[in-house]
């Protein structure tokens, strides 16, 4: 079924055309809208896309770095900058779909995917928006709850906390296919230690729920301890909480619930 | 229903066509230009056997809107050959058995093509990283890794 592509040189005019039409979508790297048109998917008539340079912008001039929302995987990869993002974009795809993906569009993939929303999550990201009631930053724990609610709102760019030291940001990805797969789990943390103890824990869970989600059982079973065995049992105790998953083709969600555990206390004692 | 006129080099060739709004690059190069090395085999990004090299870079045709590929530069399985002499990636396919159906060839041949133009001595977890998006169901992947291997270190791996 033939679409209308309109291509706008900036932003402000694509997020106006998108919030003025109802069953037009936003087009970043192809990889969730095109396999929606090659699936027929008739509820997108009009397909817009912005060749404005400022989403592909990066900074890196604070605490906090700032991805414009068409940064690919393979850029991230690329920027020295962002070191402690490579394990999460080098786990998304392969090279053609590193080439492709968005930061942005990542935003929308639905579980079981969204690694890189997971990791964001954990990071404490803000997502930039352009609406038709102007631009706002909303915090992306509200963004990921009402995205399926949020029709005609352009994302321009996420920004999240730089980790502060090597070991306070962990992430893995469970799949059964090795080196790239669907995630069975994804599972980030970012544990930043105080005077010995862990102070503003956010841990977040992928393919756990319909979106991802944030561990608050087990952010709570860390939260002023310091990082040892018995406040990892507590952690992986209620390591369930919040968690809402599904059966989907990688895994049952009995399964799910099972092993959540188990991977979230390899995710704590760094075991490979 | 109003189509827009589309010009890229493919393979070397300038050539123009009229694609409908929202087609797919795979879709434009098979049915449009009459290319039909790249294959489809799931259209949503999993098997990687619709891989073509775009600029340069590795790229999946079947989730690329083909109006993006406007000015730029395509490449496929058909522009390999040199004339009448395979590239070095096709010698060391065939040397290794690293085809049984050969569904997946040309997207492997386009994953390793886009590693070798860029790293020409990669190391065995290079290769099967660049792969990772090729799925393969015949051979187990042992030997499309060892032909890959084998051309580079043939030398001539930049055609």
């Amino acid at each position: 079924m033939p679409v209308t592509v309109k291509t706008f040189a900036t932003s402000d005019e694509a997020a106006a055309a998108l919030s003025s039409e109802r069953e037009a979508r936003y087009l970043g790297g192809g990889t969730l809208v095109m396999r929606a048109l090659n699936e027929g998917d008739v509820s997108v008539s009009t397909v817009v896309r912005a060749t404005d340079r400022a989403l592909t912008h990066l900074d890196f001039a604070s605490s906090r770095v700032t991805i414009g929302a068409g940064v690919t995987f393979a850029r991230v990869l690329a920027e020295r900058e962002l070191a402690f993002l490579h394990s999460v974009a080098g786990s998304i795809g392969g090279p053609a779909v590193r080439n492709m993906g968005t930061v942005g569009g990542n935003l929308f993939a639905p579980t079981p995917f969204g690694d890189f929303a997971v990791a964001l999550l954990a990071l404490d990201a803000t997502v930039a928006m352009q609406g038709g009631y102007g631009a706002r930053d909303v915090p992306i724990e509200e963004f990921l709850a009402g995205r399926a609610r949020q029709p005609g709102a352009l994302v321009l760019s996420v920004s999240c906390r730089r980790p502060s030291d090597g070991q306070s940001f962990r992430y893995r990805k469970i799949a059964r296919i090795k080196p790239k797969g669907g995630s069975l789990m994804t599972l980030a943390a970012h544990l930043p230690v105080s005077g010995g103890r862990i102070v503003g824990a956010r841990i977040a869970f992928g393919a756990m729920a319909a979106t991802p989600v944030r561990a608050k059982g087990a952010e709570r079973a860390l939260e002023g301890h310091v990082l040892d065995a018995a406040s990892i049992a507590a952690a992986v105790a209620a390591a369930t909480e919040g968690t809402s998953p599904v059966d989907d083709s990688f895994a049952s969600a009995w399964y799910r619930r099972e092993v959540v555990g188990i991977h979230l206390r390899r995710l704590l004692t760094g075991q490979e | 229903m109003t189509k827009t006129p589309l010009q890229f080099r493919h393979n070397g060739r300038d050539v123009a066509v009229f694609v409908d709004g929202g087609v797919n690059l795979l879709a434009t190069l098979r049915d449009l230009v009459g290319d039909m090395t790249p294959k489809f085999g799931c259209g949503q990004g999993g098997c990687g056997a619709c891989t073509v090299l775009i600029d340069g870079d590795a790229y999946l045709s079947c989730l690329t809107l083909a109006e993006t590929v406007q000015g730029r530069s395509v490449e496929t399985l058909d522009g390999l050959k040199d004339g009448p002499n395979l590239h070095p990636l096709q010698r060391a396919f065939m040397e290794h058995f690293a085809a049984q159906c050969g569904y997946c060839t040309p997207g492997m041949l386009m994953a390793a093509k886009a590693l070798l133009d860029h790293n020409p001595s990669p190391t065995r977890d290079e290769v099967v990283n660049a792969i990772s998006g090729n799925i393969c169901r015949c051979t187990g992947y042992e030997p499309i890794i060892n032909a890959v291997l084998a051309a580079a270190s043939g030398g001539r791996a930049r055609a």
